[in-house]
């Protein structure tokens, strides 16, 4: 059999990333009994591609000066973001074990401290955006070469904090500045539409003034091929609206409000993983 | 205070080019001089607090010493998570600083009075909270705040201040300066207070009482020595702060008082009942409906003293 050229065999290495922070947030959402698994599933494939091919981050160095920020402004999807950092080797694999139980580093929402490869910490949602705009205004003024990242959740675009950073940003020209909004349609107590519509959503941000793309946040290749080409425009900060599926990957979780909350009992734990391992 | 505050972080921005000023789009007449100055190194993110404060957070831990600038509650309460999450929770290096503490802006109404700025910033983790008295603390405190790594909340009048101190001060954050000695009372007094205080010891004394007047420039961390020395040393303590009794300068003695074994002392908390004022009115005359005047500090200090020294001073 002839060797599959070098793009697919990375597509499969960015999905077999992805799978594999799918299977730590289940395992781990189940030994803690704790929320939020289907956040993690949403932003799994998102998770793959920046941390696979996009950030210039070091785990050797996790604090290098100039390697791009990352602030992943939806804490509550820690499991994930922990799953990432530790496949990326920012901290040993063992360590998820401890995910949320008594004494660990690893709380329920995202945790700088103790924690390498966490930029910023985060849970009460939306300040991730204004801390990532500061820190975009000073690699322009100083002329640095690190670009910011923030991945926001659909709900937390409720927050009026949100938008005064969306105006910001624009204003500044901050083009070194990228948001990613996991777009998966639900929220805490139900649906995005119903709970506070948010559309037409990719026409406020470019309102807003910035360059705005859209992408099925599933869809490895259209992630990657959108990020890897920010900025978009000059002087105009990106916004990259992914449409994803709360609870992606393991199907009696995904588009559910439940899942929002619900951690998985053993026998679901088995289910989805038995998903997870064989994908459809 | 604010053209001392400006002045000292004029100087601190030639010193160190990580110095930064963000404002919530005030400071009309007062930062002028620093946008001159040094234009990219000043923000105005606009009529939006929690963005400066996230903004200034970021900036902070990118190694830059930020200064965010507002009046009343505005860079404080309206963006208190912003500072207890992002600010605090890192160490980042961020000096909140509020022009008209207390009822600076006394006749713009309750919205601008900022009256529990001190309970709240008080009660975060890692934040040093600085309430300079008179025109002279304002600019040694901006100098001594930009030394401390991490938060630190300046608590400044407006203007027009009286000077209290000679140039020559010393000044050291979490160390109270004492300005008179004396055995009968300690004043403790906090910010816009300052003076009034000492001018109600100067009255004291021309009755008999002699007054001990600390100015507690820090309230966190407290010079909780210098509290002890007056309860050992001095016969009563009373508090004086343009601030809610609750939580407040007088708070925080009374915690270390609490605590302390054995020195009991009589004790009043001076400042603001915590309510809404009911009417409009200049800071003067709203501190005046308060007692929070030279009059209502000696008037509380003589119903409070042990009788043989009100006795004495009755003769």
């Amino acid at each position: 059999m002839v060797r599959a050229p070098s793009p697919d065999s990375e597509m499969s290495d960015l999905a077999d990333f992805a799978r594999r922070i799918r299977r730590h947030s289940v395992n781990m959402t189940h030994r803690a009994k704790s929320s939020h698994v289907a956040t993690s599933l949403s932003m799994a494939d998102l998770l793959a591609v920046l941390y696979g091919e996009i950030l210039r981050v070091n785990p050797a160095e996790a604090d290098w000066p100039d390697r791009d920020r990352f602030i992943v402004s939806k804490g509550h999807g820690a499991a994930g973001v922990y799953a990432a950092l530790a496949e990326k080797g920012f901290f040993p694999l063992s360590q998820l074990d401890t995910y949320y139980q008594d004494g660990s580093v690893l709380a329920g929402h995202i945790t700088h401290s103790g924690v390498p490869g966490v930029e910023v910490s985060t849970g009460s949602l939306g300040h991730g955006l204004g801390i990532a705009c500061g820190m975009a205004m000073v690699g322009k003024r100083d002329g640095r070469p690190y670009r910011v990242f923030v991945l926001l959740s659909d709900g937390e675009c409720d927050e009026g904090s949100i938008w005064e950073a969306a105006l910001f940003a624009p204003h500044h020209h901050l083009d070194n500045l990228i948001a990613v909004v996991d777009y998966n349609k639900i929220q805490s107590l139900g649906r995005v539409k119903d709970t506070l519509n948010l559309e037409p959503f990719s026409e406020k941000w470019r309102a807003f003034g910035w360059s705005v793309r859209e992408v099925d946040g599933h869809n490895l290749a259209e992630i990657r091929n959108a990020l890897r080409a920010v900025p978009w425009e000059a002087s105009r900060p990106s916004c990259l609206i992914a449409h994803t599926t709360k609870g992606k990957g393991v199907s009696f979780m995904e588009n559910s409000v439940l899942w929002h909350y619900r951690p998985p009992d053993k026998e679901e734990l088995l289910r989805a993983q038995a998903e997870l391992e064989n994908p459809q | 205070m604010r053209s001392a505050f400006i002045k000292a972080l004029l100087e601190l921005a030639e010193a160190d080019e990580r110095v930064n000023l963000v404002v919530g789009d005030l400071g009309f007449g007062v930062v002028e001089p620093f946008v001159q100055k040094f234009p990219s190194r000043f923000l105005n993110p606009g009529v939006a607090e929690q963005n400066m404060t996230s903004i200034a957070a970021g900036m902070a831990l990118c190694g830059k010493i930020v200064f965010t600038y507002s009046i009343a509650n505005f860079p404080t309460l309206r963006c208190f998570e912003q500072i207890r999450n992002d600010v605090c929770y890192h160490g980042a290096n961020v000096k909140i600083v509020s022009v008209g503490g207390g009822l600076g802006y006394g006749a713009l109404g309750f919205s601008h009075h900022a009256t529990e700025d001190i309970a709240v910033m008080r009660a975060l983790p890692g934040m040093t909270v600085v309430c300079p008295g008179d025109p002279i603390e304002a600019g040694l405190a901006t100098l001594a705040i930009a030394e401390v790594r991490g938060p630190c909340y300046l608590r400044l009048g407006k203007t027009g201040e009286p000077r209290v101190h000679d140039s020559g001060v010393s000044f050291a954050l979490g160390k109270a300066i004492q300005i008179t000695e004396g055995s009968d009372v300690t004043l403790v007094a906090t910010g816009t207070m300052l003076e009034a205080t000492v001018r109600a010891a100067e009255r004291l004394e021309r009755e008999g009482v002699h007054a001990r007047v600390l100015s507690m420039h820090t309230i966190k961390p407290l010079d909780a020595e210098a509290v002890l020395s007056a309860s050992r040393e001095t016969a009563a303590i009373v508090t004086v702060e343009e601030h809610s009794a609750v939580g407040g300068l007088g708070s925080a003695v009374a915690e270390v008082l609490a605590e302390s074994a054995g020195h009991h002392v009589p004790f009043r908390r001076l400042g603001l009942p915590s309510e809404f004022s009911p009417r409009a009115g200049s800071q003067d005359y709203l501190k005046k409906s308060y007692s929070l005047t030279v009059d209502g500090i000696v008037n509380s200090v003589m119903n409070l003293l042990p009788r043989s020294i009100s006795a004495t001073q009755s003769d």
